[in-house]
């Protein structure tokens, strides 16, 4: 596949906004989807629906295959040991929620320490919270330094006897940061404390194995990575789910309900309950299988190029300001222009067609602790090219024009 | 090919939105900081922007506004929205100034035009220069933002104004 072209397999890019041609740099926000995802649940509502799981006529076991065949890419997209290790939820905030409260209750009593970092979305800092109010849990945050980068040896000297869990971001949907997994799972390990990781960023850029990375959980969105909403998905080791209490009660959870008795049933069933988003997880494995064809690897390699050309190019601005400096960076890149409020930059740049986020993007901590209240934030897919970034870059021009 | 018209309402030049009296308020704000003597205060938030507004408002007993001020941080449009409003409600009675506020919300929500007595010309013209907000919804609560805070400085409400909350 020539990853130049790769434009053409979204059909977004074929608009217009405003009169000009879409430079949509919002992919950490939620990407656009190719061709073959759209159609696949197309598809799916037209010929093949079925609720899955309950029924035995041949719409449903095919539509019930059809969604344990996402499962089973899902698990070998992220090299997970077992397709049972896979759980699907609506997004990852679900899947982050869904650890927080079981773990919590299983786990968590006054007093027990739980540990994130300054780097944390809100999705992986209020379930916690709610530990604290709920148990009196106390939560400590691993600082980070000036370039966004998490300090390990602060998170090292954090982990006490009373920790229960650590709670860590794999990639920075502000800075960047690409973090050191492995080292930090391996320093909670040594202290028998478990690691949970937000891998929403991650997935659609870096290589994930979960297996190499040895963390307990892992949970990211479907959306992120070139799929329909209402996907979330939760990796966890077989034994936690095995030992978790369930979260969601209703049908498909359980294996035997008397009036004085539930069997639940065996995870990953115990934790999907409800009708769950059957189309959107079914169009789900084009998303993989869109992945899977481009080729981890090039696909780094290309966003790196782009990334690199994007960070050479702002910092060639006057007045534009590149937040974090983390020892690897993503194509995440989060900005401010002197004069300039984010809020402002992003409708200017909007009317010149090109789509960035701006405000705190749910890290209100990290925007405390580098003093600032919101920053612009462009955002690389797989999609972009340099002429989005030259694009980029004249808008901020006629921003600064503008303002001047 | 089509067109994506932005919120599906017509395509307007940035240039309404970014007039010049909004830019020159934005940039160097009127009233800014605590008016000596304030007897009533009140804090604006609007989480989606961070834009953050403290008003300081002087009543005598009559309930008139001897002074307003304003600190705060924000985008163009919630800095110039504040001074602009902070310039036009001096020496005005609580319930003028009411008055005024709702005709100001009324105009940014869903009317063309700002009717008030109890403003001249030149203020009207002010005013309306934030009209502009309109066509970008999702800018709507920059610019009422100040406007509610000062509301709730004069009910002498204790909370703080969030715009995800009131708007
Ligand atoms: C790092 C990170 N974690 C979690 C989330 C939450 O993802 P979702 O809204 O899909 O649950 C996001 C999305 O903005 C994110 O960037």
């Amino acid at each position: 596949m020539n990853i130049e072209n790769i434009k053409s397999q979204f059909p977004i890019f074929s608009q217009k906004i405003n009169g000009k041609p879409l430079v949509y740099l919002d992919s950490s926000n939620s990407s656009q989807k190719p061709i073959s995802v759209i159609n696949r649940l197309n598809d799916f509502y037209k010929n093949e629906f079925s609720n899955i799981g309950r029924s035995i006529h041949s719409l449903a076991v095919n539509a019930t295959n059809k969604f344990e065949e996402t499962r089973m890419s899902v698990k070998n997209f992220i090299n997970a040991k077992s397709i049972d290790e896979i759980i699907f939820t609506k997004n990852a905030t679900e899947s982050m929620n869904l650890v927080a409260t079981t773990f919590g209750q299983q786990n968590i009593v006054k007093g027990d320490e739980i540990l994130v970092t300054e780097l944390e979305h809100h999705s992986n800092y209020v379930p916690w919270h709610f530990l604290r109010e709920r148990k009196g849990a106390i939560i400590k945050f691993a600082p980070i330094n000036e370039d966004g980068d998490i300090i390990t040896d602060e998170l090292k000297k954090l982990i006490t006897s009373k920790t229960k869990i650590v709670a860590v971001t794999h990639l920075s949907n502000v800075t960047g940061t690409i973090v050191p997994i492995k080292e930090i799972v391996e320093i909670a390990h040594k202290k028998n404390v478990p690691v949970l990781v937000d891998g929403c960023q991650a997935i659609p850029h870096i290589k994930v194995d979960v297996t190499d990375l040895n963390c307990d959980f892992y949970a990211f969105s479907g959306h992120k990575v070139y799929g329909p909403t209402g996907v979330g998905v939760l990796y966890a080791k077989k034994k936690w789910l095995e030992k978790l209490p369930p979260y969601i009660g209703g049908g498909a959870m359980i294996s035997e309900v008397k009036k004085g008795k539930i069997v639940y049933a065996s995870p990953p069933e115990k934790y999907e309950s409800g009708t769950m988003s059957t189309a959107e997880v079914i169009a789900f494995k084009e998303s993989i299988k869109f992945m899977e064809s481009i080729g981890m690897d090039n696909l780094i390699k290309h966003e790196d190029k782009i990334k690199n050309y994007a960070l050479e190019k702002l910092r060639k601005i006057n007045s534009v300001k590149i937040i974090g400096n983390p020892k690897n960076k993503a194509g995440v890149i989060a900005f401010t222009i002197q004069g300039i409020h984010p809020h402002d930059i992003a409708t200017i740049l909007d009317d010149d067609g090109v789509a960035i986020r701006a405000g705190h993007h749910c890290c209100q901590i990290l925007h405390e602790k580098l003093n600032l209240t919101a920053t612009a934030r462009a955002s690389i897919g797989v999609y972009n090219n340099k002429d989005d970034i030259d694009m980029l870059c004249k808008a901020i021009d006629n921003c600064k024009k503008i303002f001047d | 090919m089509i067109i994506v018209k932005r919120y599906l309402i017509e395509i307007m030049d940035l240039k309404q939105l970014y007039q010049d009296i909004i830019l020159d308020h934005g940039k160097s704000p009127r009233n800014f900081g605590k008016c000596v003597g304030y007897n009533s205060e009140a804090k604006g938030y609007n989480p989606l922007c961070g834009d953050l507004v403290q008003v300081y408002l002087k009543l005598n007993d009559k309930k008139k506004v001897e002074d307003l001020t304003f600190e705060g941080s924000g985008c163009a449009i919630s800095m110039a929205s504040a001074s602009i409003m902070t310039d036009l409600v001096k020496g005005k009675s609580c319930e003028v100034v009411k008055k005024i506020i709702n005709a100001f919300l009324k105009m940014i929500k869903n009317s063309s035009e700002m009717k008030s007595d109890d403003l001249d010309n030149d203020q009207i013209t002010k005013i309306m220069s934030l009209s502009g907000v309109k066509q970008f919804p999702m800018r709507i609560k920059c610019a009422t933002l100040s406007w509610h805070t000062l509301i709730s400085a004069m009910e002498g409400k204790k909370e703080e104004v969030n715009t995800e909350v009131i708007d």
